[in-house]
């Protein structure tokens, strides 16, 4: 359906073009420009989400290229050695003689794993359960509503110490899982409402009186329209996922064979006597600095995200669709 | 009234479903509560011999269920005893759990109360100021230190606020919820003591908490003073500060209405750490050594607490909601596509 509209649009422009038929090339270069290259130039006209994409996207460098770069830590270096005297070890080293960078650029892959399966689970859930239950109503929506209510209300953390004491889990996939075990339920609920107020809209209504199938209806009509709240929860829940297993990992309820920013904080903190002066900063700093870092590329990617799925802001940014508005300059 | 049917109705299967869960839950565990009892009545007879009936009993005391009985009457004993406020006997420390949590509830009731308070108020009064001032110089500055606030963890802040205000400056306690010599009493004394004591936890707590609900205040306050509504009252000659406080500022904080429930459960939930990290015997303090001790009778209780505090908190919240803002009916639309 959606696809079909564009192809439209584009061929609508002057009546030359419009007797020549596109070719497959000129299908395929529309389809990257308003699939790929419009979001890209949307996101890079807005300082938050580029500044927020290009620190996800030195995470997922440090994370995938850098752990072949640098040496995992390993113990019995020159013991807590401040940053930038040992090139060797650029920010310093432990009690234990490990490198810092190593340990923060080692701890990088599975935090990255735990939040994307998180984030995929929870957002994936939260749609499904939204959706079918704002679309549906009656009966589903009245037991999807009270499912996602009582997972709202359970305090999050101390259910998943819960799980995690039970399954003691060890794959950083199924860790980031459990971390966002209650995470789906507000977003059910705000993507509930929003298919609510969908649901009764003129060309939703004609849909379903020209009896398009309730799953072609979800996808085509309805989905598109609740992206955007789709993506921020889906960095929200990330976000989310990295402070949980950081404090968990602090305090120490997580038991696994990989390393973590919040272990090396409770390394630090645990060590009796390292931490009474203050030469010993740059050891517990690192660590917060490596979370801080992260959530705040996240936190301003989501702030920025809204203009994305701003079809005014998306028209201005595409090459493919002919300007119709006044022009207002980039 | 049908409302507050549903709603009340709602939040008591909610606390049955979570005691069933934990049911569930501790049956699961691994080593479990039982092996445990066993190993006491192995301890007092002798290697060998087990008695059934002090098995029976010990686990009745500490787990308010029968080894002996099937597991649906299990089931049924262990939650009518819970619903009657008996929540076990602890392992470690040998009290009913109910004594431990009414020692240590009003401690973290006590910090989360205040914290919540803070945050909110401060976090509404700047949102309101930013929306006014928007695209001034206040404005994106204290956008900046909201969104960089909003990325900090707590425990993260809570952890640096140890080490530079009470390790390295020794300005305030490390840990403890008030000095040791004093008596609970209500003498000045001691509530200085016990608010010195909170200082670092709730300013943990309030500093990485406020930036989140001023966005929220400045986007809803935006949106409000772009209104019609707003407009006309400005022509009919409303006064401005009637308007500020009247108008955009009550509609703008009904949408934080939803933020403050899921900061309740947050909160709660931090306790866990917070309280850790600060060693305030609260809640979340006693929940976490009864974890690491497997103290399963603990860990349950203090579980179950925790959920119907906050389901008590958001009923209480959703209740009220609707005489804040009059046009919240029974939703309407529900018919079934």
């Amino acid at each position: 359906m959606s696809d079909k509209n564009t192809t439209f649009n584009s061929v609508g422009g002057s009546g030359a073009e419009r007797d020549r038929q596109p070719s497959k090339a000129d299908l395929y270069r529309e389809r990257l420009d308003i699939f790929v290259l419009t979001p890209l130039r949307v996101m890079w006209s807005d300082w938050r989400t580029r500044t927020g994409g290009l620190i996800i996207l030195a995470y997922v460098f440090v994370g995938v290229v850098g752990v072949h770069l640098i040496e995992p830590a390993q113990t019995g270096g020159p013991r807590l050695i401040g940053p930038l005297q040992n090139m060797q070890y650029p920010l310093g080293t432990n009690n234990l003689g490990e490198g810092l960078l190593a340990k923060v650029v080692h701890a990088t892959p599975p935090m990255l794993k735990m939040v994307v399966s998180g984030a995929v689970f929870s957002t994936a859930l939260a749609t499904v359960v939204g959706t079918v239950s704002g679309y549906k109503g009656g009966y589903t929506d009245t037991v999807l509503t009270t499912i996602s209510d009582i997972a709202m209300t359970i305090p999050g953390l101390p259910l998943v110490i819960l799980f995690l004491v039970v399954f003691e889990p060890s794959n950083p996939f199924f860790i980031g899982v459990i971390l966002s075990i209650n995470a789906w339920a507000g977003l059910a609920r705000t993507i509930r409402s929003q298919v609510l107020e969908l649901r009764d809209q003129s060309y939703i209504e004609a849909s379903r009186i020209m009896d398009v199938s309730l799953h072609r209806i979800i996808v085509d009509d309805i989905l598109p329209n609740i992206m955007p709240y789709v993506l921020i929860s889906f960095v929200n829940t990330g976000r989310g996922v990295i402070f949980g297993s950081v404090a968990l990992f602090y305090i120490g309820v997580l038991n696994v064979p990989f390393s973590n920013w919040g272990i090396m904080l409770n390394r630090a903190y645990s060590t009796g006597g390292a931490l009474y002066s203050w030469s010993s900063l740059y050891w517990i700093i690192t660590p917060m600095a490596a979370i801080v870092v992260l959530s705040l590329g996240l936190v301003l990617f989501s702030q920025g995200t809204e203009r994305l799925f701003n079809p005014r802001i998306r028209a201005r940014h595409a090459e493919s669709i002919e300007e119709t508005g006044p022009t207002t300059g980039d | 009234m049908r409302y507050f049917v549903k709603r009340v109705g709602q939040s008591l299967l909610t606390i049955v479903s979570v005691v069933v869960f934990t049911f569930v839950m501790i049956r699961q565990m691994p080593g479990g509560p039982l092996a445990y009892i066993r190993a006491q009545v192995m301890q007092s007879r002798g290697a060998d011999s087990i008695d059934m009936a002090e098995l029976s009993k010990l686990s009745v005391d500490y787990m308010n269920y029968s080894v002996n009985d099937p597991i649906h009457v299990q089931l049924f004993n262990y939650t009518a005893q819970i619903l009657q406020g008996d929540l076990g006997r602890s392992f470690n420390y040998g009290e009913p759990v109910g004594e431990i949590i009414l020692k240590s509830a009003p401690w973290t009731i006590f910090l989360l109360t205040i914290s919540i308070i803070l945050t909110f108020a401060i976090g509404i009064l700047l949102g309101a100021v930013m929306a006014y001032q928007e695209g001034e110089r206040f404005d994106t500055a204290w956008t900046g230190v909201s969104m960089f606030l909003n990325s900090v963890p707590y425990f993260v802040a809570a952890l640096l606020f140890v080490y530079v205000f009470a390790i390295q400056l020794s300005w305030f306690p490390a840990s403890g919820n008030v000095a040791s010599n004093l008596d609970s009493a209500l003498t000045p004394q001691y509530v200085s003591s016990v608010l010195y004591h909170a200082t670092l936890p709730i300013a943990s707590l309030v500093l990485t908490g406020f930036g989140g609900i001023a966005l929220g205040m400045r986007g809803n306050a935006i949106k409000e003073i772009g209104e019609e509504y707003i407009r006309v009252a400005h022509l009919r000659g409303v006064p401005g500060r009637r308007i500020a406080i009247r108008y955009v500022g009550r509609n703008a904080v009904l949408p934080l209405y939803t933020q403050f429930m899921i900061s309740v459960g947050f909160m709660f939930g931090g306790s866990v750490i917070l309280e850790q990290i600060f060693a305030y015997p609260g809640l979340g303090y006693y929940l976490l050594e009864g974890i690491n001790a497997r103290d399963y009778p603990l860990m349950m209780g203090i579980f179950i607490v925790i959920t119907v505090a906050v389901v008590a908190c958001i009923l209480f919240a959703d209740l009220t909601y609707g005489m804040i803002d009059p046009r919240v009916s029974d939703e309407a639309s529900r018919e079934a596509y």
